[in-house]
């Protein structure tokens, strides 16, 4: 019954509407910091303008649960042309990092498989910022609490799809049952393959399988993306094994050490003696 | 071509993806800039703006000597049929390899055409027809031309595909390295899929936008993809065609049913002062007659159709359907001509309703002047536009040029209603009428522009009822009842918006006794029985309580039961021409229309046998041809409209019948397209010794000073264009903090080259000067700009997007303050795609 996302970058136009499509249901308004006072006018003007392609929005934030990257890939002779977009957002990973690190089980998985913060038991610790991999998670002086993309979780539990997908024009941003998704997004895979580009699926390893799950035309960090990335719980077992084997090896030394100086001074004695 | 669809059309784009993802369809964009479009292609040629001719003018020559267009019989049985190829031309027709650049016909002065040498060879006039046809169809009778003379070989000197062999012969593919600065090899890419992707088992589009209409040659552009794609045997045919996307949501609408000035709904001619249109008689018979041998010939139907409508019951034969009483137009009133005449002090009043001159107007300054001379200006928008507070805050207040004390413009500026405000229908792109519902009310006192129009139309005659003017008669006749029924204003606060679908039906067409709906435009009359304010949409109410653009059932491919496509729901217009010349689909693939022998027409012949064969299409399209019209039928001399068509004449909106290669009537700036240089240009024209086009409409006045050709003090190409992220000139987007934020503030996209050359850091300020104008904007430095090497010469362009002004949340200079008044010869639009400019780093009066 898992639902989630499929983003296939490469038919992605870069228009947009998804952002806004997410803001306006979700009721997340314009970023803030985006705006500025201008002398003798009585409402906030934009001044957000960042030269870096056509992306002004920059990040993902707690009002800006959505943000479409622009990658200008031209060479000098302008013979190698491409402008990448790729939409990003929460993955909804099957392990969940800030779900992990929440200490009052604030995020919690739904019955769909989308990982939700719930404002109303957020206690604003910060803790869920530095689990997430993929830098999805924002906090808001506002509300004092964590927010992310929620999958439209009102939406899909009332058989709707997601706001993006539904706004997305040409199709790039799909809505459904992972199973189905994953046969598109294989379908397309072998028919770019088929023509010789180098496509690759994103999220179908990544943290357990990510729920949102791309079809990128390039290297995941060309999109901004970790290539192997950790949750940091699940370097536990291993952080744990290392704390506790450099703990006892510490102690094994600090043992030794003892020993020897003990032996040392035995014989420093001996000498003395 | 000439569009920026992923950017601008952002909707409709899915189709081309999905052709591409889906069927394994090429995508080619030929554009100045890599855009967002470029990125979804499969190719990507850039030429330098303004050179558009020349690539489909060589495109054309490639084809017309390629191996594959003369030995596949298909290009020849399509363009012996369906085209005017074959047809011969005034030997007096002298074209521009003759007169090096221009065409026969200029007059002395060099500022207009003579076509009478562009005519065609005519065989000798028919005898009187017969008449009985109606009162103004009779008259039409009697001045038949003599059919065109062809030459179906297509080997005589003065037909036309020998005329245009010998026009595009220097439009080769080193001409366009020359002119266009993209390599051959990029040319011969795009001429050859295009070629290799037509024919009898494949169809190719076209589709462009305002990249190709604004332009001094923009007509000419367009009539350059229609002949390629007719000579490609691409219209008419499933996949084919060439498609314009239009400016915004129903734009195709407003010009169907008339917005611009020289036009009636549906695509008759405003009465005008300057004909030959003294009498409803003398409208019919100046604009009828030279196309009455076409469709058109139901013109005096569609005429009396439409006076009927627009004056009801006090609209009779005795009084020439209220022709008199109706307005004319006395002159050039298109947009520019008419902001000038507002300047000069001849405009009193402004109605400004889904327009912002002052920031989307050419020279934006000098229409912001213009508004400073009126008496009183109403603006009806959403927010306070640029338009609305010129007289307080605009660039010439704020320099001290104008002063808020001096204008006596009066400013009334009332709040509109948004679209899910209220009722109605677009007509898209594609012609297709979709209805909208309303799904809540305006806020307070916001109104829809129906409601403020019909509304201020009732005041109006209400102050006239009484006056015994003559010249009132107009205002005091007109059919103005729009009154919603109760039902139909129940569910909302405001009860007196008017009905929506009775300015429907009125559009659609009503016999007058019963006030029924007409089902189709065939039954349409010119005695005054039947009343019909736009011809072209009769059918989309077809019964009472009926609405066909409310329709919703989609299918597969051409949907009829979704929406309704003017004319008669017909998807694809001259579909005859997606078969053969026996009827038969050209083949399986792309089979639409076809004749079926024996299938029943549905009348009987004179011994009441019933008829065989008619045209029929499975998939549910309209036909666009007479529904028993046999192909191998020959039309008669002496006849109008279908009567006059002949079985293979698929262009039925042509008095010949013909798609047109070559246009001897209707364009006034040549009949064939040939490159000029835009009428600002860093470059000499490398093709003729012309420079410009010599009829385009130039206005040398204060304020409006134009660049020399090769201004070294404008050595620059700039092109003003949009982004997906805004509207136009901002009013529907610039309010909106959510869009306010993707795209902040104007910037120009300038080439890493440039940027070196001129010291412009990204995210810096430049300032962009013209003769007009100086404005600054924040720099773009993208590879995705390009300098051309023209002749041997390096061109620089830059890319402005021209969304902003000095309102809203999303701020900056008005990059129309730079542009000129200049236009298109046959339709008065500006020259906003390519103009000279300089440029330079930082801010305006040198701050850095």
């Amino acid at each position: 019954m898992a639902k989630g996302m499929f983003v296939d970058t490469t038919i992605c136009t870069g228009c947009k509407a998804c952002q806004v499509a997410c803001k306006q249901w979700n009721g997340l308004s314009a970023e803030p910091a985006h705006f500025g006072k201008r002398p003798g006018v009585p409402y906030p003007v934009a001044d957000n303008f960042t030269g870096d392609s056509y992306d002004n929005t920059g990040t993902l934030s707690a009002t800006d649960w959505r943000h479409v990257r622009f990658i200008e890939q031209i060479d000098e002779s302008r013979r190698e042309k491409r402008w990448l977009f790729s939409s990003d957002s929460c993955k909804h990973c099957s392990d969940a990092g800030c779900l992990n690190a929440c200490p009052t089980k604030a995020i919690v998985r739904t019955d769909l498989g989308n990982v939700v913060v719930q404002q109303e038991t957020c206690i604003g610790c910060k803790f869920c910022i530095p689990s997430c991999p993929y830098g999805v998670i924002s906090f808001s002086e506002e509300t004092g609490t964590a927010h992310k993309c929620t999958l439209c979780n009102d939406r899909i539990h009332n058989g709707l799809g997601t706001a993006c997908a539904k706004a997305c024009p040409t199709g790039s941003i799909r809505f459904g049952e992972l199973a189905d998704l994953k046969k598109r997004a294989d379908a397309r895979l072998a028919q770019l393959k088929g023509k010789g580009e180098k496509a690759r699926i994103y999220g179908y390893e990544e943290a357990d399988g990510l729920k949102v799950f791309y079809l990128f035309a390039d290297r995941p960090k060309v999109y901004g993306q970790p290539e192997d990335p950790v949750v940091p719980q699940r370097r536990l077992v291993l952080c744990s094994l290392v704390t506790i084997l450099t703990a006892l090896g510490v102690g094994a030394a600090a043992l030794v050490n003892f020993r020897e100086r003990l032996n040392g001074r035995d014989e420093e004695e001996s000498h003395e003696s | 071509m000439g569009s920026n669809m992923a950017e601008c059309h952002p909707v409709a784009f899915r189709w081309p993806l999905k052709a591409k993802t889906d069927h394994g369809a090429v995508l080619m964009h030929v554009d100045p800039r890599f855009t967002r479009t470029s990125a979804a292609c499969d190719v990507h040629v850039p030429i330098r703006a303004g050179s558009d001719i020349v690539f489909l003018g060589a495109i054309i020559n490639h084809v017309i000597n390629s191996r594959r267009w003369n030995e596949d019989p298909f290009y020849r049985e399509y363009v012996v049929n369906y085209t005017n190829a074959a047809t011969l031309v005034n030997p007096d027709f002298k074209g521009t390899e003759e007169l090096d650049g221009v065409f026969s016909g200029l007059a002395p002065d060099g500022k207009s055409y003579a076509n009478a040498s562009w005519s065609y060879q005519r065989n000798p006039a028919p005898g009187k027809g017969k008449g009985g046809l109606g009162p103004f169809s009779d008259l039409l009778l009697q001045q038949l031309p003599g059919r065109p003379k062809t030459d179906p070989t297509m080997q005589d000197p003065h037909c036309v595909l020998q005329i245009i062999k010998r026009h595009y012969a220097r439009y080769t593919p080193a001409l366009v390295e020359k002119v266009c600065g993209c390599s051959p090899e990029q040319f011969i890419k795009v001429a050859q899929t295009m070629l290799e992707n037509s024919g009898r088992e494949k169809t190719a589009n076209i589709t462009y936008a305002v990249g190709w209409t604004q332009h001094t040659v923009g007509v000419q552009i367009i009539r350059a993809a229609a002949m390629l794609q007719a000579l490609l045997g691409n219209i008419g045919r499933p996949g084919g065609g060439v498609l314009a996307l239009r400016g915004h949501a129903t734009i195709q609408g407003s010009t169907d049913i008339a917005t611009l000035y020289h036009s009636l709904p549906a695509y008759l001619n405003m009465p005008d002062g300057r004909k030959k249109h003294d009498s409803l008689k003398d409208f019919i018979l100046t604009e009828a007659g030279p196309v009455a041998t076409s469709y058109w010939g139901n013109y005096p139907k569609f005429a009396v159709s439409y006076f009927k409508a627009q004056f009801g019951a006090a609209a009779t034969a005795e009084n020439d359907y209220g022709y008199d009483y109706h307005p004319k137009i006395t002159g050039d009133h298109s947009h520019m001509p008419m902001m000038l005449d507002m300047g000069a002090g001849k405009i009193k009043g402004f109605f400004v309703m889904g327009q912002n001159p002052a920031v989307g107007g050419q020279n934006a300054r000098l229409q912001r002047k213009a508004l400073a001379k009126l008496d009183w200006m109403v603006v009806r928008d959403y927010f306070e536009t640029e338009t609305a507070s010129f007289w307080r805050n605009s660039p010439e207040i704020l320099s001290g040029e104008l002063k808020p004390a001096d204008i006596k413009t009066e400013v009334f500026f009332l709040p509109a209603a948004a679209v899910a405000e209220m009722e109605g229908s677009f007509t898209n792109t594609q012609r297709l009428l979709q209805q909208h519902d309303k799904a809540a009310d305006p806020p307070g006192d916001a109104r829809s522009d129906s409601w403020f129009t019909y509304h201020l139309g009732k005041r109006l005659q209400a102050m006239y009822r009484d006056s015994g003017n003559p010249l009132d008669w107009g205002i005091r006749n007109l059919a103005w009842d729009y009154e919603p029924e109760a039902k139909e204003v129940a569910p909302w606060r405001i009860k007196d918006e008017p009905s929506a679908y009775r300015v429907l039906k009125e559009i659609n067409g009503y016999t007058v006794a019963d006030g029924k709906p007409l089902a189709t435009f065939a039954n349409l009359k010119e005695d005054g029985t039947t009343a019909c304010g736009a011809w072209i949409y009769t059918g989309v109410v077809p019964e009472e309580g009926k609405n066909n653009a409310a329709r919703r059932k989609p299918d597969e491919w051409i949907s009829p039961n979704w929406g309704f496509a003017w004319p008669a729901n017909r998807h694809i217009m001259y579909n005859r021409a997606s078969a053969d010349s026996q009827g038969r689909p050209w083949s399986e693939a792309k089979k639409l229309v076809m004749w079926d022998p024996d299938a029943d027409s549905g009348t009987k012949d004179p011994a009441g046998n019933p008829v065989r064969g008619k045209w029929i299409a499975p998939s549910g399209e309209g036909i666009d041809f007479q529904p028993t019209k046999a192909p191998a039928m020959v039309g008669k001399d002496a006849a109008l409209g279908f009567d006059w068509l002949s079985g293979n004449d698929a262009f039925i909106m042509r008095a010949d019948g013909k798609a047109w290669l070559f246009a001897p009537a209707g364009l006034v700036d040549g009949p064939l397209p040939a490159h000029y240089e835009p009428y600002e240009s860093p470059v000499a024209n490398r093709v003729y010794r012309q420079q410009s086009n010599p009829v385009a409409k130039v206005w040398r006045t204060e304020g409006n000073v134009y660049h020399g050709v090769a201004d070294p003090k404008y050595p620059i190409v700039v092109s003003t264009y949009r982004v997906t992220e805004h509207h136009l000139s901002g009013t529907m987007s610039r309010w909106l903090p959510w869009l306010a934020e993707l795209m902040p503030e104007l910037f120009c996209e300038v080439s890493p080259e440039l940027a070196a050359e001129k010291g412009i850091r990204n995210a810096g300020y430049v300032t962009i000067v013209t003769a007009r104008g100086e404005i600054e904007a924040r720099a773009l430095v993208t590879r995705r700009i390009k300098p051309f090497v023209i002749d041997g010469k390096k061109v620089h362009e830059i890319g402005l997007p021209w969304h902003w002004g000095w309102q809203g949340n999303a701020k900056g200079d008005v990059a129309n303050d730079l542009s000129a008044m200049v236009g298109d010869p046959n339709v008065s639009i500006h020259e906003g795609k390519v103009f000279t400019c300089d440029i330079r780093a930082g801010r305006k009066g040198g701050r850095s």
